[in-house]
């Protein structure tokens, strides 16, 4: 039992930060809420309680998936890249331009725009990579600028060059048929994205886990000087991981846009990019647990959604409690007591 | 003769569950030098860091002066007058002699500026008063490490410790230093001082101590008096086996030469010179060990020779070809691997699982993969043989080697590095940290590899092991070489003392063999 518990430690770990925090969003709710146990229904049970929100929860884990795997893979090799929202803002941006600009058949349209928009990520966020592989400049400060610079170059290049000026407000060109990704079920916005979402996580854990590649990005995100020791090409890993991501990230923007707006409507960033990371600090970097943890968030912004809509709660709580659960996640001490004394047990066999 | 301190039942698990001590329990006697032994790995460490308030016993109880006492820090240690001089000084190098011995307690002038003219006479005071000569003015960084061992010594005195504890204090002194080191605590002993002295060294502890506990796998095995053991009976408490201390010479003479380095310089970031003209050659079936004071420009010499650093100047010719600016994967590839001196920190991936830091070096090549693709099945086996073939304990192949004991970690990496395909082994320390069955192992191993015309060279800081494993050794000084001598048939380690401390030196001396 002790052994099984040490073994799963992590995970365990997990479930009962998510524990304690449900626990804390039901004490804040019903401290809050003048019909505490109706709100609290509605924001458990209300992302279930019409195929709409249903679906919606779908929809929006997503962009979550392809984000945080985006993350992941520079997580994996100790690359603290956070710009997988600034990838997915430019390339969301580009690729509609290049799709409201091109015509050509549905399959082949929806394939060249993913194309061209991975191709925009994966350079945009290249360029933290070889600052960083060529002169050691800090990926997370770069990162992190290239965002705003990011935001700022979308908007410049829809609002000024692709605009659509008979909308009345700000937004781009619709896009054509050919280029919106088909709905799986009619009445809802529940898109094609989501399979794709899970079959770049699928692909993501395989090259990470299963590729000579993988081996090299995991070995140097563990510890880089072993990896120059072992001969691994510390330079091409760097560069690599920073690129993979977004390239993953690219694609995430843009079916966006091709599933859900149809239209690049966004004036300030969606934090999908944020999101993201926080979806890939709860699946511990590993592409299959972010799927997990994209339909948790998912689920809960869904939730917190609801709330705001049918109940006297503000939707702000949800950013409380998402808080709350990734602070105790990443706490690594937390319950550490309880595991020492598990191994105490392990060690003497229940003697002490 | 009263105890001064006595351990009673003390355990020790930390929280990982690795069970440190168990059930130890010593009295140490008042004014004289009581000696702990056993191999690495045993406990010794733990326990002395228990007594000084370091990590607190899971159970058990310390009693000093026949009063029970606890300590939640170190300085609750002190404040009852333990004194402790780590492994690895704990000196500001940037700070003069004066300054680190008071530092926490200096004099100030009124309230507020430090006094140093009174910090110099304090230092100087004590330093006269038992005899422990050091200039007060210099900085740590400019003094040998013998003399910063007085500072540290000094250091615990100045704060009226009664009881001393030093680990392992003569792992990085040269055999003169240890003589030095070795008066200086018999003096202490004289000013009525009681000494607690950690060691894996049996004829210093025979030498030294009045009473001798052996520990072994966590446990006291015995406490007696000094005259009442003998070397032997020591090592074989502490090993619980009779162990060898026998050279054995190579079984055929040396071949050609594939390993050749001339004039090599390195000089570092900071503009020092590591590395100063060395010229030395390494043949097949040889053993060329170099003994020397860490710091002396080795680790630079095994890292340019795996291509972790760039000489500044020179040559170096691998199998008749020039090494120039290859990576440590072609190096690796043209037959050369490699023991890395901190294991931790350059020969594996703790949290990674054992399995597949056994393949790092051969993670690309068949059969370990395909295509793009590792294969899963042969990385597992590959695992299980080495885990056999080595006799690593470890809980399954998947384990995170970092939670493998230090022993284990360096059988490992040393299984990954002897079962490459090369022709040259470049073994940094390969045994430090093991305990001798797993020392003896790799020894008869690089022996074994020798003799089936492996050349081999040996870096290591334990003058004992160079003695016993080289058929040539070269002697490292400054980033020179201050001594050859190609043949170590009488060799003992006072004939290598003067030289690794640079009080001697062959004039133009170098590593080759003269055709």
């Amino acid at each position: 039992m002790e052994k099984f518990l040490v073994k799963h430690f992590t995970l365990i770990r997990t479930l009962v930060a998510i524990l304690i925090g449900v626990f804390i969003t039901i004490f804040l709710i019903i401290l809050i809420s003048a019909d505490g146990l109706y709100s609290l229904q509605q924001f458990f049970l209300g992302p279930f309680a019409s195929r709409g929100r249903f679906s919606n929860i779908f929809e929006n884990a997503a962009p979550l998936i392809i984000c945080g795997v985006a993350i992941a893979f520079a997580f994996q090799a100790a690359q603290f890249n956070v710009g997988a929202e600034g990838s997915f803002f430019i390339s969301a941006a580009v690729g509609t331009a290049f799709a409201v600009s091109t015509s050509m058949p549905p399959v082949l349209h929806i394939i060249s725009i993913l194309a061209v928009s991975a191709l925009t990520g994966a350079l945009w966020s290249g360029i933290s990579g070889i600052l960083k592989a060529k002169w050691n400049a800090s990926e997370l400060v770069s990162s992190l600028m290239l965002n705003y610079v990011a935001y700022f170059l979308g908007l410049y290049l829809i609002n000024h060059h692709f605009r659509d000026k008979k909308a009345g407000y700000l937004t781009s060109a619709k896009l054509p048929s050919s280029a919106i990704l088909p709905r799986l079920f009619s009445g809802t916005r529940f898109h094609i994205g989501i399979i794709i979402a899970v079959v770049v996580a699928i692909l993501a854990y395989i090259v990470i886990f299963k590729t000579k590649f993988g081996y090299e990005l995991r070995m140097s995100g563990q510890n880089v000087k072993f990896a120059k020791y072992a001969g691994i090409n510390i330079f091409k890993i760097v560069l690599l991981s920073q690129v993979i991501s977004g390239l993953i990230a690219g694609m995430g923007g843009v079916m966006e846009v091709m599933g859900i707006h149809h239209r690049f409507n966004w004036q300030s960033l969606p934090g999908y990019g944020w999101d993201g990371v926080i979806v890939a600090i709860i699946g511990r970097n590993h592409p299959l647990l972010i799927i997990a943890a994209s339909f948790f968030l998912s689920y809960l912004k869904i939730g917190g959604q609801v709330l705001n809509l049918m109940s006297d709660i503000p939707s702000e709580m949800i950013s409380v409690i998402q808080s709350i659960i990734i602070l105790l996640i990443t706490a690594e001490a937390f319950l550490g007591n309880w595991k020492a004394a598990l191994n105490r047990k392990i060690s003497t066999g229940g003697t002490l | 003769m009263t105890n001064i301190l006595s351990l009673q039942n003390l355990t020790k698990i930390y929280p990982n569950g690795k069970i440190a001590n168990q059930d130890i329990s010593i009295d140490i006697e008042e004014n004289t030098i009581h000696a702990i032994v056993g191999e690495n790995g045993a406990g010794k460490s733990t326990l002395v860091n228990m007594i000084f308030g370091v990590h607190k016993p899971t159970s058990g109880s310390i009693f000093l002066n026949g009063k029970e006492v606890y300590f939640s820090s170190p300085n609750d240690a002190i404040a009852t007058g333990i004194g402790m001089v780590h492994q690895h000084l704990m000196l500001a190098p940037d700070l003069t002699v004066a300054e680190n011995m008071l530092l926490g307690m200096e004099p100030k002038r009124k309230g507020l500026f430090l006094d140093h003219k009174q910090m110099v006479s304090i230092s100087r005071t004590i330093s006269e008063k038992y005899r422990l000569q050091v200039d007060p003015t210099k900085k740590i960084k400019d003094i040998p490490i013998g003399v910063r061992q007085r500072v540290e010594i000094l250091k615990s005195l100045l704060r009226n410790a009664q009881i001393l504890i030093l680990d392992e204090p003569t792992a990085v002194l040269t055999p003169q230093e240890v003589e030095i080191l070795f008066s200086t605590l018999k003096e202490l002993k004289r000013e009525g001082k009681t000494i607690l002295f950690i060691s894996h060294k049996l004829n210093e502890v025979k030498e030294i101590s009045d009473r001798i506990t052996i520990m072994k796998d966590t446990q006291v095995v015995v406490t007696r008096d000094a005259a009442q053991l003998t070397e032997k009976e020591i090592a074989r408490l502490m090993v619980g086996r009779d162990v060898s201390i026998e050279r054995f010479a190579g079984l055929h003479p040396p071949g050609k030469p594939l390993l050749l380095v001339e004039n090599l310089r390195y000089i570092d970031a900071d503009g020092l010179s590591a590395i100063d003209g060395v010229d030395f050659e390494l043949r097949e079936g040889e053993i060329l060990g170099i003994a020397g004071v860490e710091g002396n420009g080795q680790s630079q010499l095994s890292r340019i020779l795996t291509g972790l650093l760039h000489a500044t100047e020179g040559r170096i010719v691998l199998n008749s070809q020039e090494l120039g600016k290859r990576t440590p994967r072609q190096i690796r590839e043209s037959g050369v691997c490699h023991i890395p001196e901190d294991r931790m920190e350059n020969g594996i991936a703790p949290e990674v699982g054992l399995h597949e830091n056994l393949i790092a070096d051969r993670y690309y090549q068949q059969p370990f993969s395909h295509g793009i693709f590792l294969s899963t099945k042969e990385v597992e086996k590959h695992a299980h043989e080495l885990v056999k073939q080595f006799n690593i304990s470890t809980q399954s192949i998947y384990s995170a080697i970092g939670s493998l004991s230090g022993g284990n970690i360096q059988k490992a990496v040393v299984a990954r590095e002897l079962t490459a395909d090369f022709s040259v082994i470049i073994a940094s320390q390969p045994t430090r940290g093991v305990d001798i069955g797993s020392e003896v192992m790799i020894h008869d191993l690089l022996r074994k590899m020798r003799d089936a015309g492996k050349a081999i060279l040996l870096i290591s800081a334990d003058l004992d092991e160079v003695l016993k494993l080289s058929d040539r050794i070269i002697v490292f000084y400054e980033g020179t070489i201050a001594a050859h001598f190609s043949n170590v048939d009488d060799l003992t380690d006072k004939d290598l003392g003067p030289f690794m401390l640079g009080v001697e030196r062959q004039e133009g001396a170098h590593g080759k063999i003269s055709r």
